[in-house]
């Protein structure tokens, strides 16, 4: 069963929280991923690969970089459960 | 050019997390007690893969009690132990914290942090992942996590070192020649100040499994506290252990501007290789001889002024005696007065943090002149030929003093650093 926006954002902070350090109410959707949360591209990618096995999609590499937020990694991966 | 006198190196830090103890006052207080840190191994795995040693010497504490999470994830254990090790000394020598305004200059400020094996648990669980789950599943770190630089890495990103970082790789003897390699780094004019020391995390199966089919690890799986013993009659091989230990060496000339408290000088290194053979110490001990002698040389000390040597002595059957035998001959009647320590025998061998953290103990005991005891030594072999501290520390004499601390490696690697008072 697909997962809602709310709970994905909420999935998606605890896997940046645990990568970062920083609490999850800092995962704002709005934050940039490399400046708002300074995410270098090796943790990016960490996330990406903890963010598939929690949600059950594929974030193909080349789409990593249109992910420049928060909210656009929660959009993906709605769109790609739905 | 006219080059500047060659500076003598001092000891200013200390930081260890071993089987004894999570810093290096409580592995010394444990090591004073004649404690040992070995036991029962409460993992499922040992079961499961028949293995035939069920104990070893474990860290004391975990450092994920220490260290913030997203370090734990980022790091394998070999560099968790050393940052936590590299933590404490630095803290220890009084040294401004790197990001504060009157840090160091990071262009003098060099790293030497050794493992003899690296990331082995990064590779493994990496392994599982990509047999088990693919390719895509494996982790982006597993590369920086695995290399055996990556103690010396993480160290060197810690404090702002752009001297040089180094890990020098010689299995049981890389902890000891780090730290020789720091030695040469200040001697030679490159840093003021090395971050120098050993880590080791082999706690896996795969590791007590390839450790067990050599044949060198003891077997006295019913009683893993009383299973190093070196110079024992009784004695069936080493007990692996995990952990590291970071010294902080300074330019005696630095150490004194800055008016640092100064536990011991590294007067001398020595290093040989033996050519003999890949697991067996030359039973010549000619190597042994020239590591010794040669950091006696540099010190500018005879065999007279040594009092304590703590031994690599893992408690094998052969290794152990060759070292005695490799002293004896080297120091002569000298050796009469030499005190020695066979501190694995409460530590359990951390391989390639052993080196580091027995020079602490080295560093430790000429500070504190109080040579720590050596355990289980039930009844000495009768080949031992030189005086053993046994069940209780041993008080070094006033004055002047020379103390070595002998590292020795698979490969034929030999090490000997030497210590003097301040």
């Amino acid at each position: 069963m697909a997962a809602t926006t709310e709970e994905i954002l909420a999935g998606l902070a605890e896997i940046v929280a645990e990568e970062t350090g920083l609490p999850t109410e800092n995962v704002a959707a709005e934050k940039s991923f490399t400046d708002g949360l300074d995410i270098d591209s090796l943790s990016m990618m960490t996330i990406v690969t903890h963010a598939e096995d929690k949600f059950d999609v594929r974030i193909p590499d080349d789409q990593v970089a249109n992910l420049k937020t928060v909210g656009d990694a929660v959009s993906f991966i709605a769109d790609a459960q739905a | 050019m006219t080059r500047q006198h060659t500076p003598e190196v001092v000891v200013t830090g200390l930081g260890a997390t071993t089987p004894l103890g999570g810093t290096t006052a409580d592995t010394w207080a444990a090591a004073l007690a004649g404690t040992s840190g070995a036991r029962t191994i409460d993992q499922p795995w040992v079961e499961q893969y028949e293995l035939p040693i069920t104990f070893a010497a474990q860290i004391a504490v975990d450092p994920a009690d220490v260290l913030a999470r997203p370090e734990t994830k980022r790091m394998d254990k070999s560099a968790q132990y050393a940052m936590v090790a590299a933590r404490e000394a630095w803290t220890d020598s009084g040294l401004p914290a790197p990001t504060s305004d009157d840090a160091l200059d990071g262009d003098r400020v060099g790293v030497a942090v050794a493992s003899g094996i690296g990331g082995i648990t990064t590779i493994l669980d990496g392994w599982d992942t990509l047999r088990e789950r693919g390719a895509r599943r494996m982790l982006p770190m597993t590369v920086p996590m695995l290399m055996p630089n990556s103690p010396a890495a993480y160290v060197e990103l810690e404090f702002g070192a752009r001297a040089g970082a180094h890990a020098t790789v010689s299995a049981c003897a890389s902890g000891a020649e780090a730290i020789g390699y720091a030695v040469e780094m200040i001697r030679s004019g490159r840093a003021d100040v090395v971050v120098a020391g050993g880590t080791e995390a082999p706690m896996h199966p795969f590791t007590l499994g390839a450790f067990a089919a050599s044949r060198t690890l003891s077997l006295r799986n019913d009683s893993p506290e009383t299973a190093s013993r070196p110079y024992d009659i009784d004695r069936d091989g080493f007990v692996m252990g995990e952990g590291a230990a970071v010294v902080i060496l300074e330019s005696a000339e630095h150490a004194a501007a800055r008016g640092a408290r100064v536990y011991a000088k590294i007067s001398g290194v020595g290093l040989s290789s033996d050519a003999y053979h890949m697991t067996s110490p030359d039973p010549e001990g000619r190597g042994q001889r020239a590591a010794m002698s040669r950091a006696l040389d540099m010190a500018g000390a005879t065999p007279a002024d040594v009092v304590h040597i703590n031994a690599h002595a893992t408690s094998t059957s052969v290794g152990d005696l060759t070292e005695t035998a490799s002293i004896r001959t080297l120091l002569g009647s000298d050796a009469d007065h030499v005190l020695l320590s066979a501190t694995k025998s409460m530590t359990g061998h951390l391989l390639g943090g052993a080196g580091a953290l027995e020079t602490v103990f080295t560093v430790k005991a000429v500070a504190d002149r109080l040579a720590p005891p050596t355990i289980n030594v039930d009844n000495p072999d009768p080949q031992l030929q030189v005086p053993l501290v046994r069940n209780t520390p041993a008080a070094l004499p006033v004055g002047d003093i020379v103390a070595i601390n002998n590292s020795f490696g698979f490969g034929g690697h030999n090490v000997a650093l030497t210590v003097t008072n301040a």
